[in-house]
């Protein structure tokens, strides 16, 4: 066994870190949250050229990293600086769908994406799914060469700005079999295609997309008709475990800054730290958070196993990131008082992060709920 | 025991449900269900019409013009009212001061502002917490100098919830600075409009404009407005806080708040079955629904308890603990029934007269705000943790 990370990875690590910490504020973060575009294009510029993108693609795929601790390093310090530029959508989600399934030429667009020229979405949840990522009801007719798209997608990340959305939709089967559904890419401004984008209450951005008489031609189906499930399936697991570091580096932040609170805040002639029932529910969440990190570990550890250890792993460390995460928001603004209440106070917005980390990609219940049947498949 | 209600109980809730059938329109109530952004006139006008039947002092005397409804009558107003969709009642003039002015005012005191509540001619607001002074509110700095017939405010308070609408402020001031800090301070009333307050909006973690800053520059306030003795100040700021404490348990607003999340439950569904009925959720609404319904009990017990002494103070904190846990619980469970639609923060869908496109089921709108918002439930009116320390001192003696 080994906990440390290689040179190279650490060496990374470290330099998006002071990337961050040197130019990336709150303040600029939420302002760019308020753009129709819902980010800094400069930003995510600047994270092209530190290679912060290329570093979730494989070096076959043009990138130089995309293992699954390339995930967790990069995230967990995306999340440390509330991060909003859209690495999740077009990188894990979209990029990562087509770094799966694409043919070759398809596979183009993989380098814009790592340069940072092109956005993408995974156009994927359903008015109805919920969580339940084999949930789509959106249908894909065959017609002549190509196909036609109908259907509607909720609260797709980063939908509103992506030049190209990857679309899922059904071919056959009935509204949630794993079997029959397929990918499309369709330009996010192709005919037929309608985009409402809002803000999210975390300060990232999301779309209402409707699809209306969509014609694709056959070059647009990512892998084959029908067959999509296993790399829909695997990406959203890399989507979680992104999620789930996410949440650590917030944590990390949420926590040090309450710690750092507690040591200065005086009330009753003491700075508010000398009282014990707020130091062991601070102990508590520095442990937890330990148990969060663990958790994550196991994940990326366990990440190219086999499919059943794999997904246990990450449905843990999803669990663990919404419990904890709830539990260290929760804590960070009861133990500041008023201050954490307030827009210009930064905790409440690391906060707001961490609880949403619970609503994407399915929440404590859902990832209990696949856990239990996925022991039973282990078993 | 007997848990039943009283045929003239049951008479009041009938009288209640008609009431509000033919007062609450429907427009308003669904701004309540659904957590949107109430106008002052919403509340003002609410307040009216409760006015208007005599309801709105609730446990007023009737002397002053209260209804003097008995525990069990307020409960079951609370409960109706909540349950239809009513606007909560602004506690600051009728709930905070009202009690202070009945048992520590004048009598000119009591007869100008009491009528000034019930009527709506002053909006009243909370000047306790200053930057440097929350859970240890003795340490208050504000100063007020008595200068011939006024006193001379400077200072500055914080927190003031929709101060931004009030015509008047109670305030805990700084007299004394002799013996214990609790034995310098003195509870004055002052107009919002007197030359040299400023007032400056706090936004909340949520985007909302709830909360302000109040600034006091040499405020000369007719010393007429000071409530009781000099320096007795803390006496009746505690008797205010022990009343904004039950107020705060809200039985009514979490039956409520929990209906709304069984409705949700019933529209949400997964793979066709709602999610009502997955056992997870289902196992967590049910532990919620059980300690509320505990809490109600709680409530009324304390509320009908012939020892005045058991209703204040240690009391007033357990209920403000429990109640404020459960609604917080409540909140949770509409977060996580709404799921993947809790992201979508389209803060002018919650503006009155809103006609863009929808986002996701309406019912969903509120709810993060709201559940992000009432994280500030268990920090105002003394910490949970006050409250807690207030047991272990009071009760426990420990
Ligand atoms: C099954 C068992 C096996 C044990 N084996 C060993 C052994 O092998 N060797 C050995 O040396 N001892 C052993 N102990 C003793 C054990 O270490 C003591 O019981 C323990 O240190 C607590 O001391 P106490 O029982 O005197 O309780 P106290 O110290 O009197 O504590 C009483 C309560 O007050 C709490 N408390 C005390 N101080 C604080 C504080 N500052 N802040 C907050 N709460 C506080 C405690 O947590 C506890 O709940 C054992 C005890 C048990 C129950
Ligand atoms: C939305 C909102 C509305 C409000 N409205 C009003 C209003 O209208 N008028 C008004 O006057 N005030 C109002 N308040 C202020 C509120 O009463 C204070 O925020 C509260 O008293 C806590 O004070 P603080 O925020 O300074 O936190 P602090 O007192 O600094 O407390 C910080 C943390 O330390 C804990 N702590 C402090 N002392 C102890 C102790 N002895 N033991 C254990 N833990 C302790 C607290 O519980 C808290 O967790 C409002 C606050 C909010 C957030």
């Amino acid at each position: 066994m080994d906990f440390t990370h290689t040179e190279e990875r650490q060496l990374f690590k470290d330099s998006v870190a002071r990337f961050i910490a040197d130019t990336y504020t709150l303040d600029a973060r939420n302002r760019a949250a308020e753009t129709d575009l819902g980010f800094s294009a400069e930003k995510w510029a600047q994270f092209a050229e530190l290679g912060a993108i290329g570093a979730l693609f494989s070096e076959e795929d043009g990138g130089f990293g995309g293992a699954p601790f390339d995930v967790t390093v990069l995230f967990e310090e995306l999340g440390r600086g509330l991060v909003n530029e859209p690495f999740l959508a077009t990188a894990i989600l979209g990029g990562g769908l087509i770094a799966e399934l694409g043919a070759a030429e398809q596979k183009a667009v993989i380098e814009e994406v790592i340069a940072g020229s092109k956005q993408l979405a995974f156009a994927h949840g359903e008015p109805k799914s919920r969580y339940d990522a084999s949930h789509v009801e959106t249908t894909a007719k065959k017609s002549g060469d190509g196909y036609v798209l109908n259907g509607a997608k909720a609260v797709v990340l980063n939908g509103g700005a992506a030049d190209l959305l990857v679309v899922s939709a059904r071919s056959s089967g009935a509204a949630w079999d794993e079997d029959g559904l397929s990918l499309f890419l369709v330009s996010g401004d192709a005919p037929g295609v309608s985009r409402l984008s809002y803000s999210s209450i975390d300060g990232l951005h999301a779309a209402e997309i409707r699809l209306e008489n969509v014609t694709v031609g056959a070059d647009t189906l990512l892998g084959a008709e029908g067959k999509a499930w296993t790399a829909i399936e695997k990406v959203i697991a890399r989507a979680n475990l992104a999620l789930a570091s996410e949440a650590i580096g917030a944590m990390e932040v949420a926590r040090d800054m309450t710690i750092e609170y507690l040591k200065t805040r005086k009330q009753f002639g003491v700075v508010i730290g000398k009282f014990q029932a707020l130091q062991h529910r601070m102990a508590t969440v520095l442990l937890e958070i330990e148990q969060a990190r663990s958790s994550v570990i196991n994940a990326a550890g366990r990440f190219d196993g086999s499919r059943v250890e794999r997904e246990m792993a990450v449905s843990a460390a999803k669990t663990l990131a919404g419990k904890i995460g709830r539990l260290v928001a929760e804590e960070a603004i009861q133990m500041h008082g008023g201050i954490a209440m307030t827009w210009e106070y930064a905790v409440g917005h690391f906060a707001k992060r961490l609880v949403m980390i619970d609503h994407m990609f399915g929440d404590v219940d859902y990832h209990v709920a696949r856990y239990v049947a996925l022991s039973k498949e282990a078993a | 025991m007997d848990l039943s209600f009283s045929p003239q109980d049951l008479a009041f809730q009938a009288e209640v449900r008609a009431f509000l059938k033919a007062e609450l329109s429907p427009q308003l109530a669904d701004k309540v269900r659904h957590n949107k952004t109430l106008t002052k006139e919403d509340m003002v006008g609410w307040h009216a019409t409760l006015n208007k039947r005599g309801w709105l002092a609730q446990d007023w005397p009737k002397q002053y013009g209260g209804a003097d409804w008995t525990p069990v009558q307020q409960q079951i107003f609370d409960d109706e009212a909540s349950a239809a969709g009513a606007p909560r009642i602004i506690p600051f003039g009728l709930k905070m001061l009202a009690p202070v002015l009945m048992k520590f005012g004048s009598e000119a005191q009591k007869a100008h502002y009491l009528p000034r509540i019930l009527d709506g001619t002053d909006w009243w607001c909370q000047g306790y917490s200053e930057p440097g002074a929350g859970s240890d509110l003795a340490s208050l700095k504000t100063r007020a100098v008595r200068d011939g017939d006024h006193y001379v405010i400077n200072g500055q308070k914080t927190w003031t919830t929709l101060g931004q609408y009030a015509d008047m402020i109670f305030c805990l001031v700084r007299t004394g600075t002799e013996g214990k800090p609790q034995e310098g301070i003195s509870f004055i009333l002052v107009d919002m409009k007197s030359p040299g307050i400023t007032i400056r909006p706090i936004i909340l973690l949520e985007g909302t404009h709830e909360v302000n800053e109040v600034f006091f520059d040499n405020v000369r306030v007719p010393a007429e407005n000071l409530i009781g003795e000099e320096n007795k100040g803390w006496t009746y700021a505690k008797y205010l806080l022990t009343h904004e404490r039950t107020n705060i348990a809200g039985v009514g607003a979490s039956k409520a708040a929990l209906a709304e999340v069984k409705r949700i439950a019933k529209a949400e569904t997964v793979r066709g079955v709602p999610l009502a009925d997955d056992p997870y959720f289902a196992a967590r609404v049910a532990q919620v629904e059980m300690e509320l319904d505990a809490l109600s009990t709680t409530n009324l017990r304390v509320l009908s308890s012939p020892d005045a002494a058991v209703s204040a103070g240690s009391i007033s904190s357990m209920l403000k603990i429990k109640g404020t846990e459960i609604r917080q619980s409540i909140n949770d469970l509409a977060r996580r029934a709404i799921g993947p639609y809790a992201m979508p923060f389209v803060s002018e869908a919650l503006e009155e007269g809103y006609n863009g496109e929808p986002v996701g089921p309406e019912y969903a709108l509120g709810v993060a705000p709201d559940y992000f918002n009432n994280r500030k439930i268990t920090i105002f009116g003394g910490s949970n943790e006050i409250q807690r320390g207030i047991i272990s001192k009071m009760v426990m003696g420990l």
